[in-house]
């Protein structure tokens, strides 16, 4: 490795000793830059945690209801009440909607470009994908308002009126926007650029002999796939999965556009309300008084854990799966 | 897989195998069309989404079937497959392209060019007009901030875990880390900045504070492209550089940083456009002002995601031809980052 | 909609551009004296309620039009917020729907360190019932009705007990989405007040900044309700007079008792007029009769403030904020409201507010 390697010319016999030492301490003041700047990321995710948990300590005392399972917003009361039951309800629920959404469509379109689609035409889908997942998100968020809602009423009630029977389909309020349904399915379209591109990246890495084998030994394409493409991706597309999860769960402005804020804990999808963490920070910042303002710093810390945990699990399954398909 | 193993009568099929004719596909999906027709016109199935659904629903039956009866399971299972697949590209693309083109057309229609030339300053929320001058002026100043801290610290960690950090256990957790980081919603890092450096620290609300907080966004995305370009430089090159009697930092500077200097451009990029178009952070960290600020170290400043937020928040049919005519303005600064860090990448390639 | 000929209006825009193209360059010499501005430099902060934001802007832009060399930022953050800036001595004035608290006076009048903070009326405005049922284009509402809705109690259009009220109109059988503030606001106290007050049987609640009852659905700001309306069928919502204009929303008519009451400026200023005074002195706090029963006097009204220091606020901000509050308080001022909506202060009221604007110092 190189670090055994650079001794070499300081101990060589050229090496006059002055220029040794100059260039010792400009190596190691170098790496200690490049060491320091690694840590710092270290430094900054804990620091995340602690600053969040210091300032929100204060509402969480002052707070007269149990934090974990109110569906309440009152942090500004003389007695305040607030809790995030209903915030993490809409948050799971709505991102749990955007990967069934967008789970099977990302991989589709990643194993299209990848393996499909002609080599003229796949790296113009690549690119396509690619800088859709450039597109902003309040841009998600201004097209999911005006173009997405009035557009996908009909969807919405034909689905209550016909599997209306499907707790979570029926709809008695007879409006059909600004619900969770929608939102998660903005949640869907901002993801599925996330999902399609690293799935991508995966199945690309496929060793081109294992693909040609199957082939020549007769496979049709899907055989093809089926085995030679998916047994090495796997990891890869579970990992897809959670980062673009994360995503759905920490995603803030497109969501607060929106949903109609309510603190309910409703199950009936296509009805207007629901609430996550991310658009409930951003919707009442500015008028959140002292115990407000820790208040949603608190929900914050909550998203962060939460958000942590799915990423750390995206990167423990890729690590696990990667030796076990290496012991195959 | 026992299908990988041919037996006599399988290879027997794999040479003189019974295909559909080229325009199978073609005809199927006209009787499909013919079919779903059919349906709109004789029950409450209609309109152009039911329609395409059952088009694409009968053109998957039919065709398995046919296919079933003239080459056999596994090529209907195969064809099958094709179907679905492009249908989860036609699902992808119909969204993104509406959006693409709402952007477009509602933004054009908005968009005059004392748009780019005024601000939002004495301009009435219910009445046409305006500019977003101020925005413009704001997100630049916010973006270079974020860039300036995020850009040099990503690429000197990504230094430490190529050249430096030697697969040791520090090295393994920062990476780690980095991956961990990636994924830190946008808000949350608002939060965090907003109480260290605003809380803590006892800053006020502007756009440096914004600018650090979009930083932490950078940073991860600028580790990652760094990392991977470094990795892609012949381990030879450094090690003729180390022959040569040339100090590591040296050739880590002068060697291994120039041969990837392409790809990080592209990477800090890329970083660059994902952090163009941040609301969230920004709506926590700094003040909107509909007036010029271009001292981004105090008082209220605006930015374009926080300017079209503002117009959309306003809900006046004026306002909200504003906020596409903003939307069209971010999408084509992010894309006009994008496809320049793409053109770089390529230009290299060319050399 | 209101909006002039889009030439027109570009226009406008085009001479408010250059106009600040001029005040960049400082040049004070385009500076267009108006007879009821008495122009001075400088620029303020203020912030807090978003029901006065469209009266504030209109008056900013005509404020800073005619003297560019003056800057008026008002942030349209809510009222709590504007008055924990006002307190933190972040702006010269808030914007508030209500007077200020008892337990906010103390921190406000320390802000103010040699004079108190007074509450000076500035702008009136009627918080209408609109709604978006197809089919429906008027409806009449009695407060025990309108608490029905809001409490949960009515769900569906066809209700009986608005069809009692609404006969000749065919309400549909649709659930009611019922809209309230997600947001801490002064408009849900005032809406709350005016149900407790007239229909304590139904509403139970109270009244508060944050909305108490249990269901409905919530949206951010009054520009936010509106819209939610607007993108909702069979919604309802409570939201000021200038919102449901701006956005082309229909209104409901209340009964109060004598008879049904159009939301117009003419007749919540009637209601206004009525109020009576609870503070002394300059400081202009109303007490406001919600159970008036007279015709034409539409009930459901707020009044919004501008929180000040009557002395005491530093010199660098006097100046301004009180040529500004002169200007709102004048008759192009006041009379400009009821075009955008809102509902001017008139009569013996508005001769108090400018003396208490002449008193600051």
């Amino acid at each position: 490795m190189p670090s055994s390697l650079i001794e070499r010319p300081v101990d060589g016999p050229s090496a006059t000793p002055p220029a040794v030492t100059t260039t010792r301490r400009a190596d190691r003041n170098f790496a200690g830059l490049a060491r320091g700047s690694g840590i710092a990321v270290l430094i900054i995710m804990a620091a995340i945690g602690a600053f969040l948990l210091w300032k929100a300590l204060p509402a969480l005392q002052a707070n007269t209801a149990p934090f974990l399972t109110t569906s309440q917003w009152f942090p500004d009361d003389p007695a305040p009440r607030f809790g995030i039951a209903a915030l993490a309800f809409g948050t799971l629920l709505s991102s749990l909607i955007a990967l069934a959404v967008a789970v099977p469509i990302g991989v589709g379109v990643a194993l299209y470009t990848a393996h499909y689609a002609s080599r003229r035409i796949a790296p113009v889908l690549g690119y396509i994908v690619d800088l859709l997942a450039a597109v902003p998100s309040i841009i998600f968020g201004l097209w999911g308002l005006q173009v997405l809602m009035p557009n996908s009423k009909g969807l919405w009630r034909w689905l209550d009126q016909h599997l209306g029977f499907v707790p979570l389909l029926r709809n008695d309020l007879d409006s059909y926007t600004r619900s969770v349904a929608l939102a998660g399915t903005v949640l869907a379209i901002m993801v599925l650029p996330t999902v399609s591109a690293i799935s991508r990246e995966v199945f690309m890495q496929v060793p081109k002999g294992h693909l040609e084998a199957a082939l020549a030994l007769g496979a049709t394409r899907w055989e093809a796939m089926r085995t030679a493409v998916f047994p090495f991706s796997r990891p890869g597309v579970v990992s897809a999965a959670m980062l673009g999860l994360g995503r759905a769960l920490g995603e803030t402005i497109a969501v607060a556009l929106i949903l109609s804020a309510t603190f309910a804990i409703n199950w009936q999808l296509t009805e207007p309300g629901g609430n996550t963490f991310a658009a409930n920070i951003a919707l009442k910042w500015n008028e959140a008084g002292s115990v407000g303002l820790g208040a949603l710093i608190a929900s914050g810390l909550v998203l962060y854990i939460i958000t942590f945990a799915v990423n750390m699990a995206a990167r423990v399954v890729v690590e696990r799966r990667r030796e076990f398909s290496g012991a195959n | 897989m026992a299908t990988l193993t041919p037996t006599g009568s399988q290879v027997h099929d794999l040479l003189a195998q019974r295909r559909l004719p080229w325009w199978n596909t073609a005809a199927v999906a006209a009787i499909s069309v013919a079919i779903a027709g059919l349906f709109a016109l004789t029950t409450p199935i209609s309109g152009t989404a039911g329609t395409a659904v059952t088009a694409l629903l009968t053109f998957m039956v039919v065709q398995t079937a046919v296919s079933t009866a003239v080459e056999g399971r596994r090529y209907a299972v195969d064809r099958l497959a094709t179907t679905l697949l492009v249908g989860a590209l036609v699902a992808a693309l119909i969204p993104l392209v509406s959006i693409l083109l709402t952007v477009l057309l509602r933004g054009l229609h908005a968009l005059d060019p004392s748009f780019l030339t005024s601000t939002m300053r004495n301009v009435s929320p219910r009445k046409p007009g305006g500019g977003i001058v101020h925005a413009l002026i704001g997100t630049i100043e916010q973006v270079a901030i974020a860039a300036a801290i995020g850009i040099p610290l990503g690429i000197l960690a990504a230094i430490y875990l190529v050249e430096f950090g030697n697969r040791s256990r520090l090295a393994r957790t920062v990476s780690f880390f980095v991956d961990v980081m990636t994924g830190i919603p946008s808000i949350v890092a608002g939060l965090f900045v907003y109480t260290a450096l605003v809380l803590t620290v006892g800053l006020e609300r502007s756009g440096f504070v914004g600018g650090v907080a979009l930083s932490i966004l950078m940073i991860p995305v600028v580790v990652r492209s760094t990392e991977e370009m470094l990795r892609l430089v012949p381990r030879d090159l450094r090690e003729a550089s180390y022959a040569l009697s040339v100090p590591k930092y040296l050739t880590v500077l002068r060697v291994v940083l120039p041969a990837a200097s392409t790809g990080i451009i592209t990477g800090s990029m890329l970083a660059v456009a994902r952090v163009t178009g941040e609301t969230a952070p920004l709506l926590l960290t700094t003040f909107l002002t509909q007036s010029i600020n271009a001292n981004p170290f105090s008082g209220p400043q605006a930015s374009l995601p926080t300017f079209v937020w503002d117009q959309i928040g306003s809900g006046t049919t004026a306002s909200v031809d504003r906020a596409w005519a903003g939307a069209l303005t971010l999408i084509v600064l992010v894309m006009i980052l994008n496809i320049g860090a793409r053109g770089i990448a390529r230009l290299s390639r060319v050399k | 909609m209101r909006i002039t000929t889009p030439t027109r209006a570009l226009g406008i825009a085009l001479a408010l551009g250059l106009s600040l193209a001029l005040s960049a360059c400082g040049g004070s010499s385009g500076t267009t004296a108006k007879s009821d501005i008495n122009c001075t430099t400088g620029a303020i902060k203020a912030s807090g309620s978003t029901a006065q934001k469209n009266a504030m802007a209109d008056w900013i832009n005509a404020y800073q039009s005619a003297c560019p060399d003056a800057t008026i930022d008002y942030q349209a953050i809510g009222s709590s917020a504007g008055i924990t800036d006002f307190k933190n001595n972040q702006t010269a004035f808030a914007g508030s729907d209500s007077a200020l608290k008892p337990e906010d006076a103390p921190g406000a009048d320390a802000r103010c360190k040699t004079g108190k903070a007074i509450n000076i009326p500035m702008v009136g405005g009627a918080i209408t019932l609109a709604f978006n049922v197809s089919g429906v284009d008027s409806l009449t509402l009695t407060p025990a009705v309108i608490a029905g809705i809001f409490n949960g109690s009515i769900t569906k259009w066809d209700d009986t007990k608005i069809k009692a009220l609404n006969s000749g109109v065919s309400l549909p059988s649709a659930s009611i989405s019922a809209f309230h503030r997600s947001d801490g606001s002064g408009t849900t106290d005032n809406f709350t007040k005016y149900l407790a007050a007239t229909a304590p049987a139904q509403w139970t609640y109270g009244n508060a900044k944050e909305w108490k009852a249990p269901g409905g659905l919530g949206a951010k700001g009054n520009d936010g309700v509106a819209a939610a309306i607007k993108s909702t069928d069979n919604a309802i919502g409570y939201i000021e007079l200038s919102f449901a204009q701006d956005a082309a929303l229909k209104v409901a008519s209340v009964d109060n008792g004598a008879g049904a009451v159009e939301p117009t400026s003419q007749n919540a200023a009637a209601a206004i007029t009525k109020a009576t005074r609870a503070g002394t002195g300059n400081d202009l706090k109303l007490n406001l009769d919600y159970t008036i029963k007279e015709a034409n006097t539409y009930p459901i009204v707020l009044v919004t403030y501008e929180i000040t220091c009557q002395k005491g606020l530093p010199s660098k901000d006097l100046a301004l904020t009180k040529s500004f509050l002169t200007y709102t308080a004048s008759d192009a001022a006041q009379n400009g409201l009821t075009d955008s909506g809102y509902v001017p202060i008139t009569g013996d009221l508005l001769t108090d507010v400018r003396s208490a604007v002449a008193s600051l110092a």
